[in-house]
């Protein structure tokens, strides 16, 4: 087991290394104020916000645990803090821990 | 070498009041106790976050290994949850590139790209000049790893007083955070609709294929989000 824990470590540190290291190689090449500097932007905001969408609406680990409308409240919660709080990041994010493991024992 | 002054300014942005410090490090105390749970021990458990420092790859290949994969299908696997890493990359070492910088720096601190440390240094960017930038990220980069290498070792040793609710309320910390942090960075038309475009296009993609889900919202809405944005333009 401790021997295939190793592997599959280095196997996925490789796999992650590889996006960032090409990514790293092909920037070389393109001016920040580029249209294709300006269309990836615009590919790695979406991806990342594809990404969090994913990980709310269809979870993995514990969160599976949770129900549909106990994430949207917290989500929704959230968002109520971020803004009521002038943008700050550290509050809803804070919050949101403490509401959902309420809301987990609740029902 | 690399600029101390702009590094430790790059390493103290952690410590703002609005820091990724608490989420990043709540989540790797997530991983940290699932880790141990998996049979993991801390040295392989620290390895882990050094060596891939990307959340969603870590927890693939935790499943991967819970359901006996092969290495071929866990590299796949990973490789296809962490090719985001991609356009993030290219969307900011253009920001950072610099003749008078040496190639090595770029190489070594691409190892950072991840979206706590490129949200950072997407909103700060402009405040230092270009040809220090990426002592700034190296910088930004270290601290946020270390966050993650420090919380693994405090989830390790703490999952024994960790219970199911606490462990549920520390997985939805990073979600809610980069969401905020995504609210927060829509400042232009472009980005604007490549978050919303993404969020939408993301989920529904699942249905058809979980695996390229991601991949394609983000391809598909992010360039839909350009065209928009250039047409707006012109």
């Amino acid at each position: 087991m401790s021997v295939s824990i190793i592997y599959a470590i280095l196997v996925t540190s490789a796999a992650t290394f590889l996006s960032r290291f090409l990514g790293a190689i092909s920037s070389e090449g393109i001016k920040e104020t580029s249209k294709l500097f300006k269309w990836f932007n615009c590919l790695a905001y979406a991806t990342l916000a594809a990404l969090i969408a994913r990980t709310i609406i269809f979870p993995v680990g514990v969160l599976v645990e949770t129900s549909y409308i106990d994430r949207s409240l917290v989500v929704i919660f959230s968002l109520i803090i971020f803004f009521a709080f002038k943008k700050n990041y550290v509050y809803p994010t804070v919050l949101s821990a403490v509401f959902l493991s309420i809301l987990s024992v609740l029902f | 070498m690399i600029n101390k002054y702009f590094f430790f300014k790059g390493f103290k942005s952690i410590l703002s009041y609005d820091s990724p410090a608490i989420a990043l490090g709540c989540c790797f105390i997530a991983i940290g106790a699932l880790l141990k749970d998996l049979g993991f021990n801390i040295q392989e458990s620290v390895f882990s976050t050094m060596l891939t420092y990307a959340l969603p790859g870590s927890l693939v290949m935790a499943e991967s290994l819970l359901i006996g994969s092969s290495l071929l299908n866990i590299f796949l696997a990973v490789w296809f949850v962490n090719a985001r890493l991609y356009p993030m990359a290219v969307s900011l070492f253009p920001l950072m590139m610099h003749k008078n910088q040496p190639k090595w720096k770029y190489y070594f601190s691409c190892h950072f790209i991840a979206v706590s440390a490129w949200l950072i240094m997407k909103s700060n960017y402009e405040k230092i000049e270009k040809e220090h930038r990426i002592d700034f990220w190296i910088g930004i980069g270290s601290a946020t790893w270390s966050v993650a290498v420090l919380g693994t070792i405090l989830g390790f040793y703490f999952s024994g007083y960790l219970n199911k609710e606490m462990m549920i309320g520390l997985a939805v910390v990073n979600p809610i955070y980069f969401m905020c942090m995504m609210v927060g960075a829509s400042k232009t038309l472009e980005i604007t609709l490549s978050v919303v475009l993404g969020v939408t296009l993301g989920p529904i993609f699942y249905f058809f294929s979980p695996e390229w889900s991601i991949l394609l919202g983000g391809v598909i809405g992010g360039t839909i989000a350009y065209f928009i944005s250039e047409l707006n333009v012109s």
